[in-house]
């Protein structure tokens, strides 16, 4: 099967079951594209960092710069393309003649299993990744400096939260770059 | 107006809300709603609350939905595609001229070490959202127990490097979520 199709298949599929926005795309992007051994963990978190802190939907730009690393720009078409065909379908056929499935008791309780799946699918892929940044090269050793930005930024996030703002996801992003270049430069 | 007009004025207005909204979706509902709502009257302010239900319950991003939606109701089909377009196009292209240097970008030290930073960012606005969404979940045993489950599930499968697919962990949830009611009901129409 070439690239180009596995792409629109792969995608096709996150954007099926992407429950829940971004966030909830993410672990199901993780899973496609490591399973095809299209990036490695590393770059895909680079990727989402970019995909934060450029303008759109964080699915559209992953899937788009996914495809093109892949297929160049057909793979970034097909790509982009097969992550919004599904929603857009639905919300057309829910418009247009089923207005009540949302209402539906059968789809409720269905949607009432997937939700809680996907937090625990996410919380488990956030704290995997936050781990993983104050991990070092050997295995079960503290890299003091990642923890010292986790903590950081976790404090600014908290502290944010009990004065009942919301932090801007790119914000934290630009504060998490400075601490990276003042830490890791020396 | 038009029907021509319409499709393109919706094109317009998703493609700028498309190059203007940081942070994703949820960033989005409330321009999407200023504009379409307030200013240009698009659609009432129940079918706002009536798309972020919809929203909600089906999967892919949230700006799509939107825009499907908003699009169709102006324009029928053709509306629903300018709007979907209009809101994928800027992104598609900036990402698109983002992925050709990459590459050659990260090669830069400072960049490099800029990344390292950010890496754990990320990491910790996942953690986030996923304790937003736990806080928002209703505290009954059955979600508790699913999330439970599928949190340690996935925990096992990062720390031992197994692949399996976590759209059958979903599947399996909505599976046994239906199982649960209808022996709840069963159980109900016995007694």
């Amino acid at each position: 099967m070439s690239v180009i199709w596995q792409l629109f298949l792969g995608f096709f599929r996150v954007g099926c079951f992407a429950f829940g926005g971004a966030y909830g795309a993410i672990p199901l992007i993780r899973d496609v594209v490591l399973s095809h051994g299209w990036l490695d963990d590393e770059t895909l978190t680079y990727f989402i960092a970019v995909s934060e802190s450029t303008p759109g939907p964080i699915m559209v730009n992953l899937a788009t710069y996914i495809g093109s690393a892949q297929g160049g720009f057909w793979g970034a078409a097909m790509a982009t393309a097969a992550v919004t065909l599904p929603s857009f379908t639905l919300i057309l056929i829910i418009i247009a003649m089923m207005k009540n499935a949302v209402e539906n008791q059968y789809v409720k309780t269905m949607l009432g299993g997937v939700k809680p799946c996907i937090a625990g699918i996410i919380l488990a892929t956030g704290g995997y990744m936050t781990v993983k940044g104050c991990a070092a090269a050997e295995p079960f050793s503290l890299d003091v400096r990642g923890a010292v930005i986790t903590a950081v930024l976790a404090g600014a996030l908290l502290a944010c939260g009990k004065r009942k703002k919301k932090m801007s996801p790119i914000v934290l992003i630009l504060l998490s770059a400075c601490l990276g270049i003042c830490l890791y430069g020396m | 107006m038009g029907k021509t007009l319409k499709i393109k004025a919706l094109f317009f207005t998703f493609m700028k809300i498309g190059l203007f909204t940081f942070g994703g979706g949820y960033a989005m509902i409330p321009i999407i709603e200023d504009i379409c709502v307030d200013k240009k009257k698009w659609i009432s302010h129940d079918e706002m609350m009536e798309i972020t239900v919809i929203a909600e319950a089906t999967p892919g991003p949230i700006a799509i939905n939107c825009a499907t939606f908003v699009g169709y109701k102006q324009a029928g089909t053709a509306g629903a595609g300018a709007a979907t377009l209009g809101v994928v196009l800027p992104s598609f292209c900036i990402i698109f001229a983002i992925s050709m240097c990459l590459d050659r970008f990260l090669e830069i030290t400072w960049v490099a070490n800029a990344f390292r930073g950010i890496k754990i960012a990320v990491g910790i606005l996942i953690l986030n959202a996923a304790v937003n969404m736990v806080k928002k979940m209703p505290k009954k045993p059955m979600p508790v127990f699913i999330l439970v489950f599928s949190c340690l599930v996935m925990v096992l499968a990062n720390i031992f490097s197994l692949r399996f697919s976590t759209v059958a962990l979903m599947v399996a949830a909505a599976g046994f979520s239906l199982a649960v009611y209808g022996v709840k009901r069963l159980a109900g129409r016995g007694r």
